[in-house]
Order: C-alpha cells, then sequence, then structure tokens
C-alpha cells in the first residue's frame, strides 16, 4: 500500500490521534498523540488491510540538546507488515518521568526493546512484565544514552585509592 | 530428583556453545528447561553513544565491530543510511561491488556459524572446513582493502578504493571452487542420522510466533516467512539479480539450519552474477560534499585542496531529518535509525541488532527442552554478542 493510503486509512479510523506526520526518506512517520496511542497500535497490529504485524524495534530521541520544544523525549516505533512488507514509523512525544504504555501485549518483540528504551534512556514502560536493565549492569546510575550523561562516564577523572579500591 | 525440587544452572558467559559471553540461567527440573533468563550485556560498548560524537566517515569504523563475522554487511547498512539521509546514490560500479562485499562476508559468517554450530552438537571436522573456507573469502576481502576482520571498505559516497584484477580473480576462483566445500558439508550433515536426531523437531517456532517474537533473516525463514530485505525492499541493485528466498516450513533447528546452507548456494549465485556484469565507471559518487576530490586535481588547485581538508577533517554534513534504513544482515534486519540536525555528526544512532531481539525469545523457546538441546537452539538462531550488545 502506498504512504498516502497508509496514512489515510489511519486518519479514517482516529481522526484525532493523528497529530502530524512526514515523510522520512521514503518512509511515513506519523506521529500520533498519548491518550489513543495504546488503540492506534493494537489497530495498526490487527487491521486486516495494514496488518504491522512485524515489530522491528523500538527507539527513544533525547531532544534537550536541540533547539526544540518540549516534550523532552520521542519514541520511535519501527513496524513493517509481513503481507505487502511497507514500512511504518510511529511517534509518541514523551515528557519527562511521563509513564509510556506497554506494547508488549501486541507484540511479545516490544520486551526486551522496552528494556533497552529503559535502560538507555530512563523512559518508563507501564504495565511491563519484566522492566530491568538489560545492556548496563542492575545498580548502574543513570542513562547513557541521554545527552546529559557524560561520554566517558560519570566516574571518569575521580580519583581513588588503589589499596581499598574506593572513590576519594 | 524430588517432586518440585528445580536446579539452577548458569550457563555461560565463558560456555563454548554460548559464541562470546552470553549467560542464560536455567531452572532444570531434571533435565528438562523449566525456565530461561538470558543476561546479555558483557560486550556493551556503548558504540551508539560514540558514534554521536564522532563524523559520519569515521563511525563506519564502529560499525565494523558490531557482527565482526560479516563486518561489510554492517558497513553496507550504515552507509546505505546517511546517503539516504543525505539523498544521494552510490554509482552502479559501487553498488555491485557493495553486494560482492557484503555476500563474501555473508558467506563468511555463515561458514562459521556451520562450523560452530556443529562443533556445539558434537561434529568437529566442520569447525576446521568452515575456517579453512573463511580464509579464502579474508584472503579476498584483504586484496581490496588490506584488512581481515575488518576491513572497513566502503565508505560513505562509494568505496575507499577501486577493486583490483586480483580481487576479480580470486573472486572467481572463490565461486569455482566453493560448491565443491559445500557439498561437502552437506555430505558431513545434511543426511547424517545423528544430525538429524539431534536437530529435527526441537526449538520448534511457528511463524505467527516467529513474527511476533520480532524474528528477521534465516530464523524467520525457517518458520516459512518470506521476508528477505533483498526481495522485499531491493537497494543496491539486489533487483539485477537472479536468486531465490530459501524457506522452511516447520521451524525447527534442522530447518534454520538447511535455510542457512541453502543461502549460501544464492549468495554464491548472486556474487557470480556480479562480478560477471561488474560495470565500469566510478566507485564514488560525484558530490563536492562528500567525495575527496583526486590527488591530481589537489596539487593543482587550491579550492580542491581546502575542499579535501575539509572533507578529510568533517566528512560530510547531513541535512536535518531522520531515516531509517535497513539491510539483510546474516542474522536478520540490521537496521540503523540517524537523526541529523546538520552537523558532521549523528544526533542520535540507533542500530536495529537482529541477534538482540532473537536471544529476548530465547526464554520463550527454551522451557520444555532438554538442556542438551538448548544448546543446539541456541547455536541455531546464530548470535554475535558484539552486535547483541553494541
Amino acid at each position: 500500500m502506498e504512504n498516502v493510503k497508509i496514512l489515510e486509512r489511519i486518519k479514517a479510523k482516529f481522526p484525532e490521534a493523528v497529530v502530524a506526520d512526514q515523510d522520512c526518506c521514503g518512509d511515513l512517520q506519523v506521529t500520533v498523540s498519548n491518550d489513543a496511542f495504546i488503540e492506534v497500535m493494537q489497530f495498526l497490529h490487527d487491521d486486516e488491510q495494514l496488518g504491522f504485524d512485524l515489530l522491528i524495534d523500538i527507539l527513544a530521541i533525547d531532544n534537550s540538546a536541540r533547539r526544540r520544544k518540549p516534550p523532552r523525549f520521542e519514541v520511535v516505533y519501527v513496524m513493517i507488515s509481513m503481507d505487502s512488507f511497507d514500512r511504518l514509523l510511529v511517534k509518541l512525544p514523551v515528557v519527562e518521568g511521563e509513564d509510556v504504555p506497554t506494547v508488549t501485549g501486541i507484540w511479545q518483540a516490544a520486551n526486551w526493546a522496552e528494556r533497552e528504551v529503559f535502560d538507555m534512556m530512563g523512559i518508563r514502560f507501564a504495565g511491563h512484565p519484566d522492566l530491568r536493565r538489560v545492556l548496563m549492569w542492575d545498580d548502574f546510575e543513570g542513562y547513557p544514552q541521554r545527552k546529559d550523561f557524560p561520554l566517558e562516564g560519570k566516574d571518569f577523572d575521580e580519583k581513588w585509592d588503589p589499596d581499598t579500591i574506593e572513590v576519594l | 530428583m524430588a517432586e518440585g525440587k528445580l536446579m539452577t544452572l548458569n550457563m555461560g558467559p565463558h560456555h563454548p556453545s554460548t559464541h562470546g559471553v552470553l549467560r542464560i540461567v536455567l531452572e532444570l527440573d531434571g533435565e528438562i528447561i523449566v525456565k530461561a533468563t538470558p543476561h546479555v550485556g558483557q560486550l556493551h560498548r556503548g558504540i551508539e553513544k560514540i558514534a554521536e560524537n564522532m563524523n559520519y566517515q569515521q563511525v563506519i569504523t564502529l560499525t565494523d565491530r558490531l557482527d565482526y563475522t560479516a563486518a561489510s554487511l554492517n558497513n553496507f547498512g550504515y552507509c546505505m543510511a546517511v546517503e539516504k539521509l543525505l539523498g544521494i546514490e552510490v554509482p552502479k560500479r559501487a553498488q555491485y561491488i557493495r553486494v560482492i562485499m557484503g555476500e563474501l562476508s555473508r558467506l563468511a559468517a555463515h561458514q562459521i556459524w556451520v562450523g560452530t554450530h556443529a562443533l556445539d552438537i558434537g561434529a568437529m571436522t566442520l569447525v576446521f572446513y568452515g575456517f579453512r573456507d573463511r580464509e579464502m573469502i579474508y584472503d579476498i576481502i584483504e586484496e581490496a582493502s588490506g584488512y581481515r576482520l575488518t576491513p572497513t571498505f566502503l565508505r560513505v559516497g562509494g568505496l575507499a578504493n577501486d577493486i583490483t584484477p586480483d580481487f576479480i580473480k580470486g573472486v572467481r576462483e572463490f565461486v569455482k571452487w566453493f560448491p565443491t566445500a559445500l557439498a561437502g558439508y552437506h555430505t558431513l550433515l545434511t543426511d547424517n542420522i545423528i544430525w538429524r536426531k539431534r536437530t529435527m523437531d526441537i526449538g520448534t517456532v511457528s511463524a505467527e510466533d516467529a513474527v511476533n517474537f520480532g524474528f528477521t533473516g534465516p530464523s524467520l525463514r525457517g518458520s516459512g516467512v518470506p521476508y528477505d530485505i533483498r526481495k522485499a525492499k531491493p537497494h543496491s541493485s539486489y533487483e539485477d539479480f537472479d536468486f531465490q528466498v530459501p524457506v522452511g516450513d516447520k521451524g525447527d533447528v534442522y530447518d534454520r539450519y538447511l535455510v542457512r546452507m541453502e543461502e549460501m548456494t544464492q549468495s554464491l549465485k548472486i556474487i557470480d552474477q556480479a562480478i560477471e556484469n561488474l560495470p565500469e565507471g566510478p566507485v564514488n559518487v560525484d558530490n563536492p560534499w562528500v567525495t575527496n576530490p583526486s590527488l591530481d586535481v589537489v596539487m593543482d588547485d587550491i579550492s580542491a585542496l581546502i575542499r579535501r581538508f575539509k572533507i578529510q577533517s568533517e566528512g560530510p554534513h547531513d541535512p536535518v531529518g531522520e531515516v531509517y534504513q535497513s539491510v539483510e544482515g546474516s542474522k536478520g534486519e540490521l537496521g540503523f535509525y540517524i537523526v541529523g540536525d546538520g552537523n558532521e555528526n549523528p544526533y542520535r544512532m540507533k542500530i536495529r541488532s537482529p541477534a538482540f531481539i532473537l536471544i529476548s525469545a530465547l526464554s520463550k523457546i527454551l522451557p520444555g527442552h532438554m538442556f542438551s538441546d538448548a544448546i543446539a537452539i541456541v547455536g541455531s538462531i546464530d548470535i554475535v554478542l558484539g552486535e547483541v550488545d553494541r
């Protein structure tokens, strides 16, 4: 299906949920509002004509280093249909500290993808069955992919005592 | 074991069959797995974070270190993502050479996979055959780029340099010889009764489950879903080549094995067509913002010298925008999501690692199997931890 038709079909079902749409170098990207988010995702998965049944990835963008209006984060869902091989990017603006509803009930692939977003960006997913850190260790503090996290790590130039291995 | 008493067994991170540093905590009832919890992250290097502080050409060296068994495919995906963002298309000759490098990498990755997978299950000969044949591929890659494991041969806008006649000769020799070696693999495994008994009807994933788990690549096709990015969304002249997408029907370990073995034949077919129909012409795009002017011009022209200096020190500047581009990696869909904000480095780069999602499904697939089958299942989904942990 062409990008225009995909957009029309989503807009016909949810006239108010689609806040914006743009062309990402050939792929359709729709920004959806927070209220109807989970209904839209369920529709994208279940609808006979769209049928985005393979969730490729979930990622988050921290906009705090760019001159952008809040909200600070954007969560992007990349999905593809196994019938037509159409690709769709769904974007959700997220305010800092706000929870995002989980989509693990729709796609099981979202399980670790959401854990990684939580691990790297500190966005919590409400209703996630097992929201733990996945790449960093469990008692790690901070969220490395945030723009205010230093590249070298937080304790890079702290002095430490070689005998006791304690930070002075 | 007494009723209700479970044993917790820590498999990995140093277990030889975990192919790197994967740790799986298994709860066993006798020899049957009740629960499996994979832990990853021991190889996490923060490539995405480092990439945000490097310029576009420098990041290519980082992508080599993702799936280090098929380094050129990672370069391929990254370079195409940046080119898509910049809105440039590389010349036909460069596209063909990229396809050759990519398919050679895929073959090298599958050779390691078949060797180590067989070694895990107990067939030792294959690992020597796999590494012997991979050596030929690495000699060819070395001829083109000067490096073996991490060639960094691709550049944003084309290639590092054109290929030599020796490269073409090497590829032709390899294409001629490798079917014999592949027949040897088949003789050792495909109809081997021990191999079939160890791999058939275990780790079965239905087509619906595979899609829902987020499987891609040979693991998805083993379950019977014919999704291959080279066919579904042809890029870099893949539409010029005649090749089949092999699919399995049951989705067990043996099907995934057969799919990968057939993929090697198809890759060889693509390489053969690409090397015989290699177009003439430049290997870099003719764009003053991306490609270095040649050294002859630099010696005579001051503006070309300045331009060369700027490109060498900063690299291309991207437009403001977002792009998602994926290639068919050796493990599945390898995707790059790049956010540009008009600087010389990516504002945000997210790598979609196929094996990361594959490992997450282990906790669903493993329960109910014997412990020794777990080794076969982990081998069959073909993971490389460099790519999982990034």
